[in-house]
């Protein structure tokens, strides 16, 4: 254990990263950047990429229904929220029974499943994704069908209520949840259970002879990394007043937390964060931007099939996965040799 | 099916059939129909895993192109306008056309996406299989914006594209039998019966079917007993995507309509039929495929259309876990 002056631990990334963070509501609001949404999304996804982590970066499950839990999650929060349900419960509460209620729904899938292959857990999660988005949308004199859940409360901070006026309260707020879950998921890698964790993604025929119960272990970050999404959910469910349609849970945003994670760099947590900028910000930002610009340049219409920035995040979200997993499979912050498991710092 | 034309006669004989019983035999004629493309796709898949364990997730996206090649071929030729004999030569050759660019396609993925990945974990390959059946399904959304007026002009590019139907509607029972067995069912089984046939003859009795086998057994003494492992993943692959394009074609001449997501829909219930029938299985695959048929065709019919891809779902997952092996995976391990 070696003491670390306060300036090697400022040149870490993700301190690096959240001081930038938190100066960029000041640049957004004084050169009219129009960055308050993506960033806000950004964190969103942020989040649900934190929970995959914990299932396909720390554990080496691959995980391809995170969209689900996140649905689960928004769902939870709106039928607990708002007032046309029995419970109408404020932010706060709502958004702990939320995370209680992805821990069972994680446990839930996980109890039958934990002790498939890996192709076939991911099928299995693949599944389930769909069913979750059939049964909302089909369910609807629970769920509302396809009109979503809403208008739901937003979150009350020291007599603050968080509306539509400002952004930028908002996106402190969800900086404070990312903040915490770093700070969760770093602990959790560290711990014993986080060993464990790694040790499985690493040889799971080994950790098994070592005595580390893999299906309990492996359960265990299922479990938490559906709790992480459920929280993902409900803060984008209150971040726009309303669940959205349940096709907004759909296979595609699974895998763009996947392929965060990817990029990233598995199971490395700055990469997550890392990743959330990159695909965010290319997804929701520069083409979006480029789009426009095309449009008012005159090279394509909004009408035609190339001009519409919305169909080539297929395209960007599969060369992502495919180029990534043939040049640098380990992202682009790969987890370091001397952080693996055991190494303490 | 052999179920089929035994069942013409009977009907033929007995016009008084209860209600109840025509709908039956309707959903039957129906399941058993897209039970055949579903397990011509499905062999794709089963193909695939039995050689290189690899869940091909593009193949289902693989084949919707192979669809709208075949609607751009049909927009180039007129052939919308085509009937009877005519309509019969067009499908012929839609379905060569499918078949050969469906193979051509997928051995490419196979050599510059997958092959270089043969020997990283398992579940990196199947990451790049999801990479590449989005890149697919994108490439798919463009064409639909093809500036044709089979693809509506090009100005709807995501919508569901109407698919031609070259063959004849009229029922072969006769115009009052309220059970219909059309041209297009014979269609699907001229097509789906004997390239599942030419199949098992090519598995049990050629060279390459040996030494397919032999691969699926183990890569490494194979390629000691002088086999070419990469040709051999190579032309299974050409061999999936070709019974792909057939099936796809039939697929989109028997339902009327295809869309850029179809593979996405259509993969998940070959997928599912491999699995059911135990992935690596050639037999399981034909079988599971005439399941999932019969079990989309009883949902959409008893149940409601809209829970429909909810029950195949649970089906998939209810048979991973309880029995990964699927029906004939355990007893039959012939694996391709």
């Amino acid at each position: 254990m070696r003491a670390r002056s306060i300036w090697s631990r400022l040149l870490r990334l993700d301190v690096a990263l959240l001081v930038v963070a938190l100066f960029i509501p000041l640049f957004d609001h004084w050169f009219h950047l129009g960055l308050s949404s993506p960033l806000r999304q950004c964190l969103v996804y942020a989040i649900l990429a934190l929970g995959l982590n914990v299932v396909t970066g720390f554990t080496g499950m691959l995980h391809l229904g995170m969209a689900a839990f996140m649905a689960i999650g928004a769902y939870a929060y709106g039928i607990l929220t708002c007032d046309i349900y029995p419970f109408q419960l404020s932010f706060w509460p709502a958004l702990a029974a939320t995370t209680v209620i992805g821990v069972i729904a994680g446990a839930l899938l996980g109890a039958p499943t934990m002790a498939l292959r890996g192709d076939y857990l991911a099928i299995v999660t693949l599944g389930f994704g769909e069913i979750v988005q059939d049964v909302l949308k089909n369910l609807e004199s629970i769920t509302q069908g396809t009109r979503g859940i809403n208008p739901l409360p937003g979150p009350v901070m020291f007599g603050h209520r968080f509306g539509t006026e400002s952004p930028y309260p908002w996106f402190y707020l969800y900086l404070g949840f990312v903040v915490v879950i770093v700070i969760v998921c770093r602990n959790l890698e560290r711990s014993r259970t986080g060993r464990a964790w790694l040790a499985i993604r690493g040889d799971e025929l080994a950790a098994r002879c070592m005595g580390i119960p893999a299906v309990r272990m492996k359960m265990l970050a299922f479990a938490t990394g559906a709790a992480i999404a459920a929280i993902a959910g409900a803060l984008w469910a209150s971040l726009y007043t309303s669940t959205g349609e349940p096709a907004n849970y759909d296979f595609q945003v699974s895998v763009l937390a996947l392929c965060i994670v990817i990029v990233g760099g598995m199971g490395s947590i700055t990469g997550v964060l890392v990743g959330a900028l990159a695909m965010i910000g290319f997804a929701n930002l520069l083409l979006p931007r480029t789009a426009s610009w095309l449009q008012e340049q005159g090279w394509v219409t909004q009408a035609s099939v190339f001009g519409n920035p919305n169909n080539w995040k297929y395209l960007v979200f599969g060369l992502v996965l495919v180029l990534m997993m043939r040049f640098r499979p380990d992202g682009i912050l790969p987890r370091s040799v001397g952080r693996r498991a055991g190494a303490s710092t | 099916m052999p179920v089929e034309t035994a069942l013409i006669p009977a009907i033929a004989a007995d016009p008084g059939l209860s209600p109840a019983m025509v709908m039956f035999l309707n959903y039957l004629v129906i399941g058993l129909a897209n039970g055949m493309i579903i397990a011509l796709i499905a062999i794709g898949y089963t193909m695939v895993y039995g050689i290189i364990e690899l869940i091909n997730f593009a193949h289902g996206d693989l084949c919707t192109l192979g669809a709208f090649l075949a609607l751009t071929i049909i927009g180039a030729l007129g052939m919308d306008q085509w009937s009877g004999a005519a309509g019969w030569a067009g499908v012929a050759m839609l379905l060569i056309g499918a078949a050969g660019f469906c193979a051509g396609l997928n051995w490419i993925i196979d050599r510059t996406a997958y092959r270089p990945l043969r020997n990283a974990p398992k579940l990196t390959l199947l990451v790049t299989a999801i990479g590449m059946s989005f890149i697919l399904v994108n490439v798919a959304l463009f064409w639909g914006g093809a500036p044709m007026s089979v693809f509506g002009g090009g100005n709807q590019a995501a919508a569901p594209k109407h698919f031609p139907s070259l063959v004849s509607a009229a029922n072969l029972l006769g115009e009052d039998s309220m059970v219909m067995l059309t041209a297009r069912e014979m269609l699907v089984v001229g097509v789906t019966l004997p390239l599942m046939v030419a199949l098992t003859w090519l598995v049990r009795f050629t060279r390459l079917g040996k030494s397919m086998r032999a691969v699926a057994q183990n890569p490494v003494a194979a390629s000691l007993m002088g086999i070419d492992v990469d040709r051999v993943i190579g032309a299974t692959f050409v061999i999936g995507g070709a019974l792909g394009g057939f099936g796809i074609v039939v697929y989109a001449v028997y339902n009327g309509s295809i869309s850029f997501q179809m593979g996405y829909r259509t993969g998940m219930d070959a997928f599912t039929a491999a699995v059911l029938g135990g992935i690596g299985s050639l037999p399981g695959a034909v079988l599971g495929g005439m399941l999932i048929g019969l079990l989309r065709a009883f949902s959409d019919g008893y149940l409601e259309t809209r829970w429909t891809p909810t029950v195949v779902f649970a089906v998939l997952i209810l048979v991973l876990i309880f029995r990964p092996s699927g029906l004939l995976g355990a007893k039959i391990r012939e694996k391709v």
